[in-house]
C-alpha cells in the first residue's frame, strides 16, 4: 500500500472532521492516498509541518509566516501551493458607529478599540498595523482584545462577534472585522441595518494557503495533490458538498504576493521574531 | 465595440441592509462573464460589495470610470459575473410536473420532500418512500376528498351536546359505554393503519399524504369522543373481547398499503357506516347521536377514498382482484378460531336499538341488529361490485368478512 499523503489541519470546528474525512474519501477515489492529522493549534502543525510529521499544511495566513521564517532560518525553502478563491484579495474594517464623531483613523486617539483574538490575522494584526500606517501610533488608543480560541489564528468567529458586540453595547468605540463578517453580522441580526459605519478599510490581503516544505515532498506527488484539488468543480454535486463547506467555490493555485501586510504586522507587534520563533510572552496557544 | 454594462442602482442601500438582493437580480439576469455596473450611494458599498463578491463568487472590478453626469457623493462599482455563480442551480432537475393532472407515474428518491415541480439541487439525501409508484396509491378523488375533509372538520367541544339530558334506564347507559369502548378500539386501528402507510408515501403524491394525515387526524378525534363519552357514565366499565383484538390485530399485521386498504377502508369502514347509522337511529341521547352523526360523515370520506383508489388500481392491475379476494379468505381462515364479535356488543347493540328492557322492545332490538347485518352485508357487496367483482363473487366476500365488522 502507498504511503499516504498527510495533511495537517487546525480543528477549530467539529465540522473539520466532516470536511477532511469527505476529501480522503474523494482522494481515495481518484487514486490518490492521502490521510489527515488534527491539531488543536497552528503553533504545533506549523512545528510538526517543519518535522516532517505533516506533508502538507493547511495553514492560516499567520501559520504561512510563521512557517516561511522558519523554514527561512534553517536554510529550507516553503511553497504556498493552493488556496481557496475565498482566500484572494479581501479587506478588514475599521467599524464605529453611524453616528460616531470619528471621522479618520487618526480621530481614534484615546478612544477603545475592540479587536478579535490575539493570533487573529484579520481582525487584530492586520488592522491594528493598518491604523498606524494610517497615522494612529500604537499608544495612541486603547486595544480591547477579545481572545476566542487562541492558537486558531482568528479561525473562529468568536472573537470578531465579541468585538462587534462590544461596540454595539458602547464597550468599544471602534471594531475591527473581515469585511464578510460584517454582511453575515448584519444578516444574522447582531448589526442592524446602517447602525454601523466603515471607517476605515484595509488594502487587500490573502489568506489560507496550502504549505508545503519543498525539500521534505516528492515533486510528483505534490504536482498530483495541487492538480487533484484544482480539478474540483463546484458543479459536480459530490465536490459541492465539501467546497461548501470549506467555504470556497473553486482552488486557485497559491500566491505569496498577499502576506507582505501580514508580515509587517507580525514584525510591528512582535508576535513571531524574525526567525519564526514566538516572541509575545502574552501569546500562549 | 463595447456596449455599455447593466446598471442596477441600490439607492441608499447597504448590503448590509438587503441591498445584495439587487445586485443578485441584476446578475441572474445577465450571461456568464458579464460585468454589471452597481450604482449607490450607501457610503460604505465599496468594502460591503468586495465583501459579497468575494464570498459569493462574482469578480469586484472596483470603480467605474466616472462620467460627469454621476453625483460625487454616489458611487458606480463593478461587477463580474462569477462563473460558479449558479451555485446551487447548476445541475439541478425539475421534481416531476406540479401539475396534479401529470403526477409522476414513479417519484423520483432524490425528490425526497420537495414540493411537486420544484428544482433539485444536485446532490443531498435520496430517502427511501415505499410507496413511490402512482398506480399503488393515486386516485384523482384525492384533491377534491382532501378539500372535503377539511371543510369538514368539526370541533368536539362545540359540535357535540355532551351536556344533552340523559333519562335512559342504566342498562341502557351501560349498553351505550360498551359500545363506545367497542369503537374506541376499532377507531385506534383506523389510526394506525393508515399512520404506518403515510410515512411511507412519496411526498410527490402530496394529495394522497395529505387525505391519509386528514383521515389519521379525523380516527384520533373519533377515538377522544367515543371515549368521552364512555366517561360520562358513572360506571363506565365494558369489555374488550380477545376475539375482537384478533381481528384487528390483522389489519395491523398486513404489510401490503393495497390490501389493508382493502380491508380496513373499503371492508371494515365500509361495515361501520351501517353501524354508526344504526347506532345515529337508535342513539338513547343526543349526545351519543351527535357523535355517531359526525364520525360517519369522516367514515364515508374514508370509504370513498379507499373505494377509488383501489377502483382505479384494479383497472390498472389484472392480479390485484384475485389477490384482494384471497385476503379476505385468508383473513377469514386465521380468524375461524377466534370468537368474532364480541358478545357483550352485540348484546349492547340489542338493547341499544330496543331502548328499554320489556319484552316487545328486546324483540324490536334483536330484529333490528339482524336487518342492520343484512344491511352491511349489502354495503359489502355494493363496495366489492365497484371494484369489478361479479355478483356472485361479491356476496361470497362479502359474507367472508370478520364478524367483529371492522
Amino acid at each position: 500500500m502507498n504511503k499516504p499523503f498527510v495533511l495537517g489541519a487546525v480543528a477549530y470546528a467539529p465540522k473539520v472532521v466532516t470536511i477532511w474525512e469527505g476529501f480522503r474519501d474523494w482522494f481515495a477515489e481518484h487514486d490518490f492516498a492521502f490521510d489527515y492529522v488534527l491539531y488543536s493549534n497552528y503553533e504545533t502543525q506549523v512545528e510538526s509541518l517543519l518535522r516532517g510529521d505533516i506533508d502538507v499544511a493547511w495553514n492560516s495566513p499567520l501559520a504561512w509566516v510563521r512557517t516561511r521564517r522558519m523554514a527561512d532560518a534553517s536554510g529550507r525553502a516553503a511553497s504556498a501551493t493552493v488556496m481557496r478563491d475565498t482566500d484572494q484579495d479581501l479587506t478588514s474594517v475599521v467599524l464605529v458607529g453611524v453616528d460616531a464623531p470619528h471621522r479618520a483613523v487618526t480621530d481614534l486617539a484615546g478612544y477603545r478599540v475592540g479587536v478579535g483574538a490575539i493570533d487573529s490575522p484579520q481582525s487584530r494584526l492586520i488592522p491594528l498595523a493598518h491604523l498606524t500606517q494610517s497615522g494612529l501610533a500604537l499608544d495612541a488608543f486603547d486595544v480591547r482584545r477579545f481572545d476566542v480560541m487562541v492558537g486558531k489564528h482568528g479561525d473562529h468567529v468568536g472573537g470578531e462577534r465579541d468585538a462587534v458586540t462590544a461596540l454595539i453595547n458602547g464597550e468599544v468605540d471602534a471594531a475591527c472585522v473581515i469585511g464578510a463578517n460584517l454582511l453575515a453580522f448584519a444578516q444574522e441580526g447582531l448589526v442592524a441595518a446602517d447602525s454601523l459605519r466603515v471607517l476605515s478599510e484595509t488594502p487587500p490581503y490573502d489568506h489560507c494557503v496550502f504549505t508545503i516544505i519543498d525539500d521534505a515532498v516528492d515533486d510528483e506527488v505534490r504536482r498530483r495533490f495541487d492538480e487533484l484539488l484544482l480539478s474540483m468543480s463546484f458543479d459536480d454535486p459530490d465536490v459541492r458538498v465539501l467546497l461548501e463547506l470549506e467555504g470556497l467555490r473553486a482552488w486557485r493555485p497559491g500566491r505569496t504576493t498577499g502576506f507582505a501586510q501580514l508580515e509587517a504586522a507580525v514584525d510591528l507587534l512582535g508576535l513571531y521574531d524574525r526567525s519564526g520563533e514566538v516572541a509575545d510572552p502574552i501569546y500562549r496557544p | 465595440m463595447t456596449t455599455a454594462p447593466t446598471a442596477v442602482d441600490l439607492g441608499p442601500l447597504g448590503l448590509d441592509g438587503g441591498g445584495h438582493l439587487l445586485v443578485k437580480l441584476a446578475l441572474a439576469d445577465s450571461g456568464d462573464d458579464a460585468i454589471v455596473s452597481v450604482q449607490g450611494t450607501h457610503p460604505d458599498l465599496v468594502p460591503h460589495l468586495r465583501a459579497w463578491c468575494t464570498v459569493v463568487g462574482h469578480e469586484f472590478l472596483g470603480p467605474a470610470i466616472i462620467s460627469s453626469h454621476v453625483p460625487s457623493t454616489s458611487h458606480n462599482l463593478l461587477v463580474r459575473r462569477g462563473n460558479s455563480a449558479l451555485g446551487s442551480w447548476g445541475g439541478a432537475q425539475r421534481a416531476g410536473v406540479a401539475a396534479i393532472g401529470d403526477v409522476a407515474a414513479i417519484a423520483e428518491r432524490a425528490w425526497g420532500l420537495a414540493l411537486r415541480g420544484v428544482w433539485i439541487e444536485a446532490g443531498g439525501p435520496t430517502p427511501r418512500f415505499a410507496l413511490d409508484h402512482k398506480d399503488t396509491l393515486w386516485s384523482d378523488e384525492a384533491p377534491r376528498l382532501y378539500d372535503r375533509a377539511l371543510a369538514g372538520q368539526w370541533d368536539p367541544a362545540t359540535a357535540i351536546a355532551w351536556d344533552a339530558p340523559r333519562e335512559h334506564a342504566a342498562a341502557i347507559e351501560q349498553a351505550v359505554v360498551q359500545v363506545m369502548t367497542y369503537l374506541v378500539e376499532n377507531e385506534n386501528a383506523a389510526l394506525v393503519v393508515p399512520a404506518r402507510f403515510l410515512g411511507q408515501i412519496h411526498p410527490h403524491f402530496a394529495e394522497v399524504q395529505h387525505l391519509l394525515a386528514a383521515q389519521v387526524a379525523d380516527e384520533a378525534r373519533h377515538a377522544h369522543v367515543f371515549a368521552r363519552r364512555a366517561s360520562l357514565a358513572t360506571q363506565p366499565a365494558a369489555l374488550s373481547s380477545a376475539g375482537g383484538r384478533a381481528s384487528l390485530q390483522t389489519l395491523l399485521d398486513e404489510p401490503d398499503f393495497a390490501i389493508a386498504s382493502f380491508l380496513l377502508s373499503v371492508l371494515g369502514e365500509g361495515t361501520f357506516l351501517s353501524l354508526l347509522g344504526f347506532v345515529e337511529r337508535h342513539a338513547p341521547d343526543e349526545c351519543t347521536r351527535s357523535i355517531a352523526h359526525l364520525v360517519r360523515a369522516d367514515e364515508a370520506r374514508h370509504v370513498a377514498f379507499g373505494v377509488a383508489h383501489l377502483e382505479r388500481q384494479c383497472g390498472l392491475d389484472p392480479t390485484l382482484r384475485p389477490r384482494l379476494a384471497a385476503a379476505i379468505e385468508q383473513r377469514h381462515d386465521a380468524l375461524q378460531s377466534t370468537a368474532g364479535l364480541n358478545q357483550e356488543v352485540f348484546d349492547s347493540l340489542v338493547l341499544l336499538a330496543a331502548g328499554t328492557i320489556d319484552h316487545a322492545a328486546i324483540a324490536r332490538g334483536w330484529a333490528a341488529v339482524q336487518q342492520l347485518q343484512r344491511d352491511m352485508h349489502e354495503g359489502r357487496v355494493g363496495r366489492l361490485a365497484r371494484l369489478g367483482f361479479s355478483t356472485e363473487q361479491s356476496h361470497d366476500l362479502a359474507s367472508l368478512h370478520t364478524r367483529n365488522f371492522m
